[in-house]
């Protein structure tokens, strides 16, 4: 839908460019990227710079820059373009797991600004800095994400986690990802992604279930899991509102 | 930042971050923190850490540290000028958000997860 949607803005001047936060990398991203078949960059952001560069804490996020490099809008969350029709949850067959169920019901009620967010969009790409949605410098600044130093530790953390993963030692990274989740705890993407390095060949939707094993909650690694920290917050305030 | 040494590399550490020593002091956008760091060509981690306030942090493993961003005025960002993005793609390519100038840009993050 967003190669559907940057197809249409091209010829006005607007580029897109696709960031996977992945440790995993090409192995985590190729086959979305290669069923996408994008015509734009598709980049593999393994260190998730985009959180220590730009503040990013969920997926999907954009920022929105202008043709002199200047961000008009820091990152924020960024819905799916609206569709024609209005999306048809899947029927569950029977015998789902109860949490497949749960994360399905849960998932319905995160709210989805999409309306709002596109046609702000494409008034940026017809107005330019004419555009009400296009922030000032100072109050892009304002309205990136807050950053302290126990915050900074937290992105110091999430890097060794990354680093470790990749060098095969699971277990340590393992304490510096529950490091970087307790000092960053607005960051879905620090805990997403290590939660979603715990699925193996077993686990049902894979790198999407986030989640202890059926039957084997007692070895969940972690202080939280998408259901439970979903719940926790509420779905209608996974996503924070759209403000212009 | 990640450090297998706690003596950094001045120009890999400018490099990586952004931040450039120049006569005046460490500088990074539109922000200079004066300093004697200039012309180093090694700085030790932990007066990188103290003098630029980046957290540096150990690893639970020997000989592996991060110095993490700093936070000079509580924000992610401290400019609205975009950093530099710099990422491989599919291919294995090095990609700079820079080369786009002169067109809009949406950059959107997303995960296989």
């Amino acid at each position: 839908m967003w190669q559907a949607l940057r197809e249409q803005l091209h010829p006005k001047g607007v580029e897109l460019v696709t960031v996977g936060l992945d440790t995993l990398g090409d192995a985590g991203c190729r086959a979305f990227i290669e069923a996408a078949a994008p015509n734009h960059p598709s980049l593999l952001d393994r260190q998730h710079v985009m959180a220590e560069q730009f503040g990013v804490i969920n997926i999907p996020s954009s920022l929105w820059i202008d043709e002199d490099g200047i961000i008009v809008r820091p990152a924020e969350v960024a819905p799916a373009p609206p569709r024609d029709t209005p999306r048809e949850l899947p029927e569950l067959p029977e015998g789902m797991p109860a949490r497949l169920t749960s994360i399905m019901q849960e998932a319905s009620q995160i709210r989805d600004d999409s309306a709002v967010y596109h046609a702000a969009l494409l008034d940026w790409v017809e107005k330019g800095a004419a555009s009400e949605f296009a922030m000032s410098p100072e109050t892009v600044i304002e309205r990136s994400r807050p950053r302290n130093p126990t915050i900074a530790e937290g992105h110091a953390h999430f890097e060794i986690a990354s680093h470790l993963e990749l060098n095969g030692n699971h277990e340590a990274a393992k304490t510096h990802f529950r490091a970087a989740h307790t000092r960053v705890p607005d960051s879905w993407t620090f805990r997403r992604q290590a939660w979603s390095l715990e699925a193996d060949e077993t686990t049902p939707m894979g790198r999407f279930w986030q989640g202890p094993a059926m039957g084997d909650e007692a070895s969940w690694p972690y202080e939280g899991d998408w259901l439970k920290d979903i719940q926790a917050v509420g779905a209608e305030n996974y996503n924070d509102p759209w403000k212009p | 930042m990640l450090l297998h040494s706690l003596n950094v590399g001045s120009t890999e550490f400018s490099k990586t971050t952004g931040w450039e020593f120049k006569p005046e002091g460490a500088c990074k956008g539109a922000v200079c923190i004066p300093c004697d760091l200039y012309g180093k060509r090694e700085i030790n981690a932990q007066e990188l850490s103290d003098t630029l306030g980046m957290p540096l942090v150990k690893a639970e493993v020997p000989g592996l540290w991060a110095l993490g961003p700093e936070s000079i005025n509580s924000r992610a960002l401290t400019d609205a000028r975009a950093a530099d993005l710099t990422l491989p793609d599919l291919a294995g390519n090095e990609f700079r958000l820079s080369s786009l100038l002169g067109q809009k840009v949406i950059v959107y993050a997303w995960a296989p997860y």
